[in-house]
């Protein structure tokens, strides 16, 4: 460099520094708007809340729909199924947090803390495995709830995950009862 | 360039003169054309030349789908379709296109393995091996974004998959996944971008292929021996080498036209033999596949991917020691790409100094197990999750890491090589006798 007998700090330097750093700040403002248009758009980022009409699902049938792009379980349990569910001890679960966006964070995975209804009946789950995001079949496994067939994750009849390498519970979304025939997801 | 000491290209008409002093591109394809090139080099040699072909044949079907494809959810499978019973031979073009990239596999696979026995990774190709590394991963995230197109079922759902390991990073893993999928769920904006990168990324492959050669051009081919070719003048060196053109083009070609051959037979006659039958099905958000599976290719790191579930204690011991961060689902997909980044990182495992696994007697066999040992994941990869599939993924999962981390830097210390050839010429006449006698 010119200056290369002068050690301490010439403008030189400092028009260096300037550069390099107005050349970085640049560089990043040009490669965000690139980075940040493969977010979601406008259109897909807008909640969408649903209404469900649950008046054709009879006991032991589940109802798949599609919501923001995700399928939902509407399931109507039979009275077995919500005894299994009920009488398994918390400290055979994987997943000890209930999963339900309705209620605390921290409240833990008994099945009434599940279910949408008191009478434990009607259970709305994601029906995305929270694995890989598969769509588990439901009424398999070995605990007669869901079974995942990509990479076999079993759910018990309240949609807990008991077995296989799916780490947490099925996600319950928000929704709540609009009517008795009617569920508003969202 | 350096290397190996050669006849570089002299241009001898007034027009090359006039050429060459502008833009020397005549001397430079005359030196890739002439490089010497060990002359014992033996048919595990050919795959560089099949890889080659096969990216060309890739960019040049593919180019022409595209002409006739239409990347929307609502349309893309019925223009795959229309492909296939309407266009002008498109359905051969198309078959050619999806066998193609089993052909790519097939030829990187052998071309990975014939570097990994006869130590073509070693000193001094590392960065040859690496880029050959960034090629293979280019090419699984193209092969991937290829097969979500069609928009079938097994095109929707191994897309949730496979985005899904994305989201298995710990606190960010979620939004990265939303912004791989430009969406919470896989649908249009992730098939746009496919499409656009599944188009880019072959030419990115192409730009690392030339630094690929130019990086082994640099070093001199690795062969059979591991010994280098003498550069203590240009006459020792024409006593272990021939020119590229014409006697391994040649034989390349040949080797080409033999694997060509089988290719064809598969499809001209099983072209969906290598496929599933799902995939033609049109996409059904609400219905998962009942038995999804990846293309074949993926199939040895997709049964270590499921490998190493939540009742492995070496699962739990990390999950312990990670507060919880590493889960056996993070753990499932770093052991994944661990997988592939042990096959990168052999330069530096491998301790030991002799190059060729040919004079490595223990090698060999710890070698030829880990052969079999991807043979086995890729089947048990298709199987089931159920015992005693589950037992033979976890072990067959565990030998491939103890091949890198394990067995390869022992042995350096441990194994006593057999006495190596001092030249490539002695090689080559002991095998062939001396064309001089």
């Amino acid at each position: 460099m010119s200056n290369h007998e002068e050690h301490q700090g010439t403008r030189r330097d400092f028009i260096y520094y300037a550069t390099a750093g107005a050349g970085a700040v640049v560089t990043g403002a040009a490669v965000w708007p690139l980075v940040n248009q493969m977010n979601p758009s406008a259109d897909v980022r807008a909640l969408a809340s649903i209404r469900v009409d649950i008046s054709a699902v009879e006991p032991g049938t589940q109802l798949t729909l599609l919501w923001q792009g995700k399928p939902v379980f509407v399931r109507a349990r039979t009275q077995d199924e919500i005894d299994a569910a009920r009488a398994v001890n918390l400290d055979d679960l994987v997943d000890r947090n209930a999963e339900n966006a309705n209620i605390g964070a921290e409240a833990e995975a008994t099945d009434e803390n599940r279910a949408l209804s008191e009478d434990g009946v009607w259970l709305v789950q994601m029906g995305s495995c929270t694995h890989l995001g598969c769509i588990p079949l439901g009424e398999a496994g070995d605990f007669g709830g869901w079974y995942c067939p990509c990479h076999g994750s079993h759910y018990d009849t309240s949609g807990r995950i008991r077995k296989g390498p799916a780490p947490r519970n099925l996600p319950i979304p928000v929704a709540e009862f609009v009517d008795a025939t009617t569920i508003k997801l969202g | 360039m350096s290397g190996i000491p050669h006849d570089h290209y002299e241009p001898k008409s007034g027009a090359e003169k006039w050429l060459h002093s502008r833009l020397p591109i005549v001397g430079l394809l005359y030196d890739t054309l002439m490089i010497p090139t060990p002359k014992n080099l033996n048919w595990m040699w050919i795959w560089g030349i099949v890889l080659t072909f096969t990216l060309v044949l890739q960019i040049a079907t593919g180019v022409v789908l595209v002409m006739h494809y239409t990347p929307h959810v609502d349309m893309a499978f019925a223009s795959i379709e229309h492909i296939m019973r309407d266009v002008n031979g498109g359905h051969m073009i198309r078959y050619f296109h999806m066998n193609g990239a089993s052909l790519f596999f097939v030829a990187v696979y052998a071309h990975i393995f014939r570097g990994l026995y006869y130590g073509s990774y070693k000193a001094p190709r590392e960065v040859t091996w690496i880029i050959g590394m960034l090629i293979y991963l280019l090419m699984m995230g193209t092969a991937f974004m290829g097969y979500v197109l069609p928009w079938g079922q097994m095109s929707f759902h191994g897309t949730a998959v496979i985005t899904g390991l994305f989201g298995a990073i710990p606190f960010i893993g979620d939004a990265v996944q939303t912004w791989l999928l430009g969406a919470n769920a896989v649908g249009q904006p992730a098939l746009n971008r496919f499409f656009s990168l599944h188009y880019l990324l072959p030419f990115v492959i192409a730009g690392l292929v030339a630094v690929h050669i130019w990086a082994f051009h640099s070093t001199g081919n690795n062969n059979p021996t591991g010994v280098e070719v003498r550069r203590t003048s240009k006459e020792d060196a024409q006593k272990d080498t021939l020119p590229f053109w014409p006697y391994f083009v040649i034989k390349d070609l040949f080797a080409l036209a033999v694997i060509l051959v089988v290719f064809m037979a598969v499809v001209g006659f099983m072209p969906n033999y290598l496929g599933h039958p799902d995939n033609y099905i049109p996409a059904n958000p609400l219905a998962t596949p009942a038995h999804i599976v990846p293309e074949w290719y993926f199939l040895p790191f997709y049964a270590i991917l499921r490998a190493f579930t939540a009742d492995v204690w070496a699962v739990q011991f990390v999950q312990f020691i990670t507060f919880g961060i590493v889960d056996a689902k993070f753990f499932g997909v770093l052991a994944m790409f661990g997988a592939i980044v042990a096959i990168a990182l052999a330069p530096w495992l491998d301790t030991s100094s002799v190059r060729s696994g040919r004079y490595r007697p223990m090698f060999k066999m710890w070698f030829a197990l880990l052969v079999v040992d991807f043979f086995v994941l890729m089947w048990v990869g298709a199987q089931a999750t159920t015992f005693p599939y589950d037992w033979i993924s976890l072990i067959a999962a565990t030998y491939w890491f103890a091949y890198f981390f394990v067995i390869l830097p022992l042995l350096g210390v441990i194994e006593k090589p057999l006495p190596q050839p001092a030249t490539i010429e002695e090689d080559f006449n002991a095998h062939y006798g001396n064309p001089a006698e």
